[in-house]
């Protein structure tokens, strides 16, 4: 029961950073209907970013002012040079040029910082904790508390502010936003920049997990799952889908895995998300299409 | 909304004979091809150019024409190298051109179940079951030592070669007339699906489902045909892409990057386009030779290898989506072959 217990929590608590990387999915499918696919690749980006002007010796708080600048200026340059472009063409043609924009980011981060394998040491030590008999990992516990902040802080700019109100507005109907005078392009650029913020949080807590290297924008597929569940425009969507994905993973792997041979979670996930999908064709929390001819 | 598919209009009397003679011209070019060009070009660029269009042409009639977005190309690709590798081995009484055609309705079954899903899910929804796939399979192959036969590089390679009926298609002629004939065929199996009523009915549904559904195409029927025949191509694409081009092959050479890759070609030569594939392929093999050749000259070997890659990488990345921004059609528009320019096609209409 306690090895149970333990495998669950431990789900859960790695289901928060799968959630983290769905959420900036999440904001910019919302605000700008498009699926980005990019998301990883910006969030190896931030962490790339934030890694080398360390090692380079900028200060810790230096490093994160300059790449949360240089995020903010890729979403304007996004938004002036590939979305205004791109604007009411179909959302298959802006997935697949997010799909353009990951191999531009991942080429030119790479090609700037290395891709070699760099330590990203936030001062947080992964030291196990005893509740009982459970441990838990104390790393994970606070990236579920950072990912916990993120949606307060997000659903207080999103109730709380005009600019959160104009974002719901334009997510809600982006031609009656239109026509009450919301800049659009600047609402974009906005709901980038802050996809960009929130890929650079999970970023650093996955980068501090397993090092910041390429393999860090593949998140992105860990993610998919986790948005399919939860549904594309719902955050508590992206939150619940982590939790299940997470849980489901690790449950899997300790009490089917070794029937198969092991190793079964990158495609349990997605098995999980087919068979939601089966029950609820847009997610837990998705909104649903209605068609008409 | 979508706009009807008119048949093309009958063409004059003299551009049918200037395109007789055309393809007179390009048959006699492709059959003298091995013995104009190289041995290093028909190995290492004509022959992957071939399969590599070949694969676009599968994924083209799925996502291309019926609107069926995928992102397990290299998935299906797999299924039909290792069926032929287990073909081979296991049934060695079979010529391999049958085994290339079994181990094709092998990947196209499979196609067929992970397209089940695709009659109750779509859009941006429906990546995750192509996505299974191919995380499934690059599971599957690598985890049971039977798909391998316990080999211990965890490869696959036709220990009897390319051989059938007594003919010998080692060499690199062979090879490339190995696979020249198959994507012939499979290519004029595909403009006759197109042109038909299943060609058609994927249109029909690609432009919008619901309005297919309607006026009485069979959706359900029609999404699960685009599902395997696209895969029994991708399948056979497969199984040439390791046994003609790589001659021993594993996981990797089918992973998501295969997939993206082939997508890219559909992007950049076409959606919605029989020959876009080819030209897509032929860009994408092209454009890495012509970025070395550039930066040999330019930088004469300063430049190392991983900046290389990153840059192209970059450069890749940059043309995608120049090419949605300037030409959503690809390739096969901008370079004014379409057949019938007054008829527009639309790529997805919302």
């Amino acid at each position: 029961m306690n090895m149970f217990l333990e495998t669950l929590l431990g789900g859960l608590l790695a289901g928060t950073m799968y959630s983290l990387v769905a959420i900036g999915f999440v904001l910019i499918y919302k605000a700008s209907g498009v699926f980005n696919y990019a998301q990883g690749s910006l969030l190896l980006f931030a962490a790339l970013t934030f890694v080398a002007l360390t090692d380079q010796g900028v200060p810790a708080l230096g490093a994160i002012v300059i790449t949360i600048a240089l995020l903010v200026l890729t979403a304007i340059a996004i938004e002036k040079l590939l979305l205004r472009p791109l604007t009411n063409r179909s959302p298959m043609t802006l997935f697949m040029a997010t799909l353009g924009l990951s191999y531009l980011v991942e080429g030119v981060a790479q090609g700037i910082m290395g891709s070699q394998v760099r330590a990203l040491d936030l001062g947080i030590e992964d030291l196990p904790i005893f509740v009982g008999d459970i441990m838990i990992s104390q790393f994970d516990l606070i990236a579920a508390g950072v990912a916990l902040a993120i949606v307060v802080v997000l659903s207080l700019l999103f109730n709380r502010t005009r600019i959160g109100i104009q974002l719901r507005g334009v997510a809600d109907d982006t031609r009656a936003a239109l026509s009450l005078g919301i800049d659009i392009n600047r609402i974009w650029q906005i709901v980038w920049a802050v996809a960009g913020l929130v890929g650079l949080v999970a970023g650093l807590l996955w980068g501090a997990r397993q090092g910041v290297q390429f393999s860090l924008s593949l998140v992105v597929l860990k993610a998919l799952p986790v948005l399919i569940i939860g549904g594309f425009t719902s955050i508590p969507g992206a939150i619940v889908g982590g939790l299940i994905v997470g849980a489901g993973e690790s449950l899997a792997e300790t009490y089917i895995g070794p029937y198969l041979g092991g190793g079964i979670t990158p495609w349990f996930a997605y098995a999980l998300a087919l068979v939601f999908l089966f029950i609820r064709p847009a997610g837990l929390f998705g909104e649903r299409q209605i068609e008409r001819v | 909304m979508s706009e009807i598919n008119l048949p093309a209009a009958a063409e004059p009397v003299d551009s049918i004979g200037l395109k007789a003679l055309g393809a007179a011209a390009a048959v006699g070019l492709l059959l003298a091809a091995p013995f104009l060009a190289s041995e290093y070009w028909i190995n290492a660029i004509i022959v992957p150019f071939l399969i590599l269009s070949l694969a676009g042409l599968g994924l083209n009639l799925l996502t291309g024409y019926a609107g069926q977005l995928s992102l397990g190309a290299g998935a299906f690709m797999m299924v039909g190298a290792y069926a032929t590798f287990s073909l081979q081995l296991r049934v060695p009484d079979l010529p391999l051109p049958l085994a290339l055609v079994v181990a094709g309705l092998i990947a196209g079954a499979v196609g067929l179940a992970f397209g089940i899903p695709s009659t109750r899910i779509k859009g941006f929804y429906l990546i995750v079951s192509t996505l299974a796939a191919q995380f499934f399979f690059e599971w599957l192959f690598l985890k049971f030592p039977w798909f391998y036969n316990g080999n211990s590089s965890a490869t696959i390679a036709l220990s009897r070669g390319l051989s059938f009926f007594g003919l010998e298609a080692n060499g690199p002629h062979g090879r490339y007339y190995l696979t020249l004939g198959i994507v012939a065929l499979l290519t004029l199996l595909s403009l006759n699906l197109i042109r038909g009523q299943t060609g058609r009915n994927w249109m029909a549904i690609r432009d919008m489902d619901t309005a297919a559904a309607v006026i009485g195409v069979p959706v359900f029927r029609a999404k699960l045909q685009a599902f395997a025949v696209s895969s029994f191509i991708l399948g056979i694409a497969g199984a040439l892409w390791a046994f003609a081009y790589l001659g021993s092959a594993s996981v990797q050479s089918f992973g998501l990057t295969r997939s993206y890759q082939i997508l890219f070609i559909i992007i950049i030569g076409g959606l919605g386009t029989i020959r876009g594939a080819y030209l897509g392929a032929a860009f994408v093999s092209l454009l890495p030779l012509a970025l070395d050749w550039l930066f040999q000259h330019l930088f004469s070997g300063h430049v190392d290898a991983g900046l290389l890659q990153n840059i192209q990488k970059a450069i890749f990345g940059i043309l995608i989506i120049w090419f949605l921004i300037k030409e959503p059609e690809g390739l096969a528009r901008l370079l004014g072959l379409r057949r019938a320019q007054g008829a527009r096609r639309r790529l997805f209409p919302s």
